[in-house]
């Protein structure tokens, strides 16, 4: 094994690890710490692999961004400190998905590539670019637009009145009609 | 510079090096933070420890290593322990690839700016974990009022740099540089002020300091912290403006490059950019001195309604250029 190999398989275990940390952990604030853990990690796979620009994109988005907001979510909703208990049934669901995943992406993989060595190539910023901006342009754009509908709809999610029609009576209490006071009163 | 030396001894050169700007280069600004908000309120800054009191950050510093580390009972333990050291390791990251001269980077790699970008996108999980794990509304409403704030400036920032990287048609820093001329002054002024602005806001430094305002909220989420712990938020805020000024120097005002066309090499040219990010630091301290907070909708209103905006116009403007003249 070289260096590399060595670095890669300290790495995946660092990713594999935190992630599992991440999914077993009773409090959300922790999984989603642990989740930080994970994406640093898989950005260090990336690297390993030479992928540099794939890294820091990683890095700069899903711990820099994505992550950010999840935590921010967690805040607000007071939720990050109780401890979550979830039932053996929806556990073993939970498993049975993950399980079916990783032999799905697996095994694709495996398809794809066989157990023959492939040499490390991650392409420097220009090749992914031309990937990216060349090759897979449609995709890339069917991508942004389907994500953008997801923005869209999320928002008229969130403002739609409650209850699908605006009615008076599912609006939120209106502030108490009292007039703001400063200083002592007389 | 350092071609005959084993690759190890130049590594922990290097390190070393980097490490001593880390502890130094926030100093000084620090100092300078002191003395410069004294003169413009009419008064002398500290004028005890050491002629002028050049060692009062010293002296700072030796008061908060004897302090006691408390964590409070409420806390999340390994959150709230845990929360400098991931607020202060992104930006030493950050300072070692930030050229100071054509040669004179710790690490020289191709991605340099996405690099600089990423880890200090980091660095603001530091503030996440200290306002959560505290357990102290004050700490818990600070953290809040972060978390939306840095969500907001990052896209501006990122913005406003990659048009920057679109013109010199480079990711590398150094290459930025050597792409570099005087015009880009004017091409490139709209997404410097975004990038002086969103940087500021990253920073949590007034008038974007609605985190940590100190009449409303104590001290945000730090509020808690003692000691040692303390002084590294300090410390990681300092390096923050050190990493930034520096970073705005390299991308907007040419870096190592002089007014002279011979000058940019060598050691005159570290001193140009020591020099130009000594005055983009002096103008972090006059925004502190001359403006008051900005309320937590208007922060938002100017990062999504002004600066986005005004970002993108510039990204366009800029591919036009490079387009046109490229």
């Amino acid at each position: 094994m070289s260096g590399l190999d060595v670095l890669f398989v300290a790495v995946g275990l660092v990713t594999a690890g935190a992630a599992a940390l991440s999914v077993t952990s009773r409090q959300v604030l922790h999984a989603a710490l642990w989740l930080v853990v994970a994406l640093g990690g898989l950005a260090g796979c990336y690297l390993v692999l030479g992928a540099e620009l794939v890294a820091l994109v990683q890095l700069l988005v899903y711990v820099g961004a994505v992550v950010v907001l999840v935590l921010f979510a967690l805040m607000l909703t007071r939720a990050g400190g109780v401890p979550v208990v979830t039932g053996v049934p929806q556990r073993v669901a939970a498993a049975l998905v993950g399980a079916g995943t990783t032999v799905l992406l697996g095994g694709a993989l495996l398809s794809a590539f066989g157990w023959g060595r492939v040499p490390i190539d991650g392409g420097g910023s220009t090749e992914v670019a031309a990937t990216i901006f060349g090759t897979d342009v449609w995709p890339f754009e069917l991508l942004s637009a389907l994500l953008l509908m997801a923005l869209v709809a999320a928002v008229a999610v969130a403002r739609a009145p409650v209850g699908g029609q605006d009615d008076p009576s599912q609006r939120p209490d209106p502030p108490a009609d009292v007039e703001a006071v400063q200083g002592e009163r007389p | 510079m350092l071609a005959d030396v084993p690759w190890a001894l130049e590594a922990v050169l290097k390190a070393a090096a980097v490490l001593a700007a880390f502890l130094t280069l926030p100093l000084a600004l620090g100092q300078l933070e002191h003395k410069l908000m004294g003169h413009m309120q009419g008064r002398l800054g500290p004028m005890e420890a050491g002629p002028h009191g050049v060692l009062q950050l010293v002296a700072d510093g030796i008061k908060f290593a004897q302090k006691e580390d408390v964590t409070p009972a409420a806390a999340d333990r390994p959150v709230f322990r845990l929360a400098p050291a991931v607020a202060l390791v992104p930006y030493l990251v950050a300072l070692a690839a930030v050229p100071l001269g054509a040669a004179w980077v710790a690490v020289d790699v191709p991605a340099s700016l996405l690099l600089v970008l990423a880890v200090t996108s980091v660095g603001v999980i530091g503030t996440l974990m200290a306002g959560w794990g505290s357990g102290n509304k004050y700490a818990l409403l600070g953290g809040l009022r972060a978390g939306a704030q840095l969500v907001s400036y990052e896209l501006p920032l990122i913005l406003a740099a990659a048009s920057v990287a679109l013109a010199a048609g480079t990711l590398s820093l150094t290459g930025i540089v050597g792409q570099w001329s005087w015009w880009w002054l004017l091409w490139q002024a709209p997404a410097a002020v975004v990038f002086l602005a969103a940087s500021v806001a990253e920073l949590q430094r007034t008038p974007f300091d609605a985190p940590v305002a100190d009449a409303e909220l104590v001290f945000g989420p730090l509020t808690e912290y003692t000691g040692l712990r303390f002084a590294f938020f300090l410390l990681a805020e300092y390096a923050g403006m050190v990493v930034m000024a520096l970073l705005f120097t390299v991308l907007f005002l040419g870096g190592w490059r002089g007014p002279w066309a011979d000058a940019g090499a060598g050691v005159v040219g570290v001193l140009w950019t020591l020099l130009k990010a000594t005055g983009v630091g002096a103008l972090f301290l006059w925004l502190r001195v001359a403006w008051p907070r900005v309320r937590e909708d208007q922060l938002q209103r100017l990062a999504w309604l002004v600066l986005l905006p005004v970002a993108l116009l510039q990204l366009a403007v800029t591919g036009v250029g490079v387009v046109v003249w490229g």
